[in-house]
């Protein structure tokens, strides 16, 4: 056959149907390697609720647990700690947690249930480190007017006790809240919300 | 006692040509070593391309046997570390060789990068040359980035935290992606088996095979110098550029010394300080992971601190991850970014010289700067350097085509 009896425009059409097809294949067939990197069905499973003991927990203590692989922050703070809220006002970037990821029964300042327990997803917002509590008032290397706090030892977020997040910081946003209820006045129940509450 | 030698010889020469009957062996040696010109001016900077090709072998070298003690498993992998160091015969020598390697691997291609911009390796025709260089680049340290993560820890798990809550800024697809990348809603066993496996086997074949591309497009113009003149403007009778000498035995040679240099620095490191004060191994990784505690002072290893400042000194989270990956991508583009005539530093103007300065300055000072604590003062310094690092590539831009330059000569001096 000579190259002038090729049908060069049946070729053409030939050559781009089977790309397109074979295209459209592979990118099907790419499906199940690419989903084999989700989490697996194991580590779904993983996301029981934790309960948590409150009568140790003294005034001005942290204590940390693990829900669904994340630390949850639940710190017992003193009625001083809950009234030092209201003074940060503009220095806040969202100080109503308007924009903030926490359940609807949150809100207001204290961001609890029950103002002398915060309960608080711990991974700051920026890039997920666990930022320390430094309660205390006074100068610190990282800031010379600290009013007490978290303090996020990776990229320098501030927050206030209410995991709020200050302003001129590379965190977005405030702590996020998870959900959370008591089950009886001494026993926190992390990943259940209260009855009734959505 | 010559007659033996004699048949000897024939005897090896009639091996080699049953085998290049049937495989190109003499000609392949003939077109990549002896047959192939490169230019007779090369100094010092030319040594750290095929110093960074031992350094490859080192590490591949090293890795396997310690693929062979080590388990990829969060409950398992921070022992078998130790393991390896305290219990496996010479195991502390295979595992420092590697963590020694790998710091001394992104030494050579920082300097390798450097001499590019010094003598304009970049620019036509070898823009793929630098291409893939970069592509190089990026997979060396996803590569580092991987291997970091598995000794499990305190530093390998917070800093596999960080860099993939990175990919978490970008809107709408950030969370579902990270989620994928860790196979977990956390940092987990998940994700140390997967990083394992891309650690060992999927980005090594990457290196292999961008190496041998780079190496490919290096070899169809010829390598660079330090005067940036195309040596196969002069050629004489043969065709064989004036200015170059064969490849075999003369850069044999010297990169066989260089080699040997090189071993003593690298060696008196792997004996006698092997974690250099926290740079190379850093003391916190010492401590097992606990993903219920930051360690206090968390950053990366030196070689990506330049990096880590440009993040911290933008106070936006998605600002701050694209200006970091702008800060890499930016140097893909180098060879048409820099629109100059000349090609090497020596026949460029002061402008040059004082750009490039002042890129070196900012560049080693971010670096210094990501590893410090960050005070205010800090913060600010971070981004001024920044702001220069960024000028370097947009001043570049514009005044390579105008500055001022000197006469190119015909041939390569010394």
């Amino acid at each position: 056959m000579s190259s002038d009896d090729v049908n060069k425009g049946r070729r053409r059409f030939l050559v781009a149907t089977t790309s397109v097809v074979g295209g459209v294949g592979v990118g099907f067939a790419a499906v199940p390697f690419i989903k084999s990197w989700m989490p697996s069905a194991k580590a779904q499973a993983i996301g029981v609720p934790v309960e948590v003991n409150l009568l140790k927990l003294k005034q001005g203590q942290l204590l940390k647990v693990q829900w669904r692989g994340q630390t949850i922050g639940v710190l017992h703070r003193s009625a001083a700690m809950v009234d030092g809220l209201a003074k940060f006002g503009d220095q806040l970037v969202d100080p109503e947690s308007k924009s903030a990821e926490q359940p609807a029964y949150i809100h207001g300042e204290p961001r609890a249930l029950r103002p002398d327990f915060l309960v608080v997803n711990m991974h700051c917002t920026h890039l997920g480190c666990v930022p320390q509590m430094i309660p205390e008032v006074g100068p610190q290397p990282f800031d010379e007017n600290w009013n007490g706090g978290f303090y996020c030892p990776c990229h320098k977020s501030k927050f206030d006790l209410s995991g709020r997040v200050f302003k001129g910081v590379p965190a977005p946003s405030n702590l996020r809240i998870p959900p959370y209820s008591f089950l009886d006045d001494n026993t926190l129940i992390i990943g259940v919300s209260p009855k009734g509450a959505v | 006692m010559a007659k033996v030698a004699d048949n000897m010889s024939k005897k090896a020469k009639s091996l080699l040509q049953w085998f290049d009957a049937r495989l190109p062996v003499s000609s392949f040696w003939n077109a990549v070593m002896t047959g192939y010109y490169a230019p007779k001016n090369f100094n010092f900077w030319y040594y750290m391309g095929s110093l960074a090709l031992l350094v490859l072998v080192i590490q591949i070298f090293s890795g396997i046997l310690l693929t062979m003690h080590y388990k990829p498993s969060a409950l398992e992998a921070f022992a078998s570390v130790e393991y390896i160091m305290r219990d496996v015969e010479y195991g502390w020598l295979i595992r420092y060789m590697h963590t020694t390697g790998a710091s001394f691997f992104f030494i050579l291609i920082y300097l390798h990068m450097f001499r590019s911009l010094l003598y304009g390796s970049h620019k036509a025709p070898r823009e793929l040359v630098w291409v893939f260089g970069m592509f190089l680049y990026v997979a060396l340290m996803a590569e580092a980035f991987f291997g970091y993560i598995l000794p499990w820890g305190q530093m390998s798990y917070w800093g596999a935290q960080v860099i993939i809550n990175l990919f978490g800024a970008l809107p709408t697809i950030g969370e579902p992606l990270t989620q994928w990348i860790r196979g977990d809603y956390f940092i987990s066993d998940a994700t140390l088996n997967r990083f394992f496996a891309l650690h060992v086997i999927a980005v090594p074949l990457a290196i292999l095979g961008l190496v041998l591309l780079h190496l490919v497009a290096l070899r169809e113009n010829g390598s660079n110098n330090p005067d940036g003149i195309e040596i196969k403007k002069n050629k004489d009778a043969d065709g064989h550029p004036l200015d170059g000498i064969p490849f075999h035995p003369y850069y044999t040679v010297k990169d066989i010394f260089g080699v040997g240099m090189f071993l003593i620095l690298f060696t008196f490191i792997l004996f006698m300080w092997p974690e250099v004060g926290g740079m190379f191994l850093e003391h916190d990784n010492f401590v097992p992971a606990d993903p219920l505690v930051t360690p206090v002072h968390i950053k990366p290893v030196w070689y990506f601190t330049p990096f880590y400042a440009i993040l911290k000194a933008v106070p936006d989270k998605l600002l701050g991850v694209l200006t970091m990956g702008a800060s890499v991508l930016v140097l893909f583009f180098l060879p048409w970014i820099d629109r100059s005539p000349v090609k090497s530093i020596r026949y460029r103007g002061l402008w040059y010289k004082v750009l490039l300065a002042l890129f070196t300055i900012a560049f080693v000072r971010l670096g210094l700067l990501g590893m410090a604590e960050g005070t205010p003062a800090q913060t600010w310094e971070m981004r001024l350097w920044t702001l220069v690092y960024f000028m370097f590539f947009v001043l570049l831009f514009f005044m390579s085509p105008r500055g001022k330059t000197k006469p190119e000569p015909e041939r390569v001096t010394h």
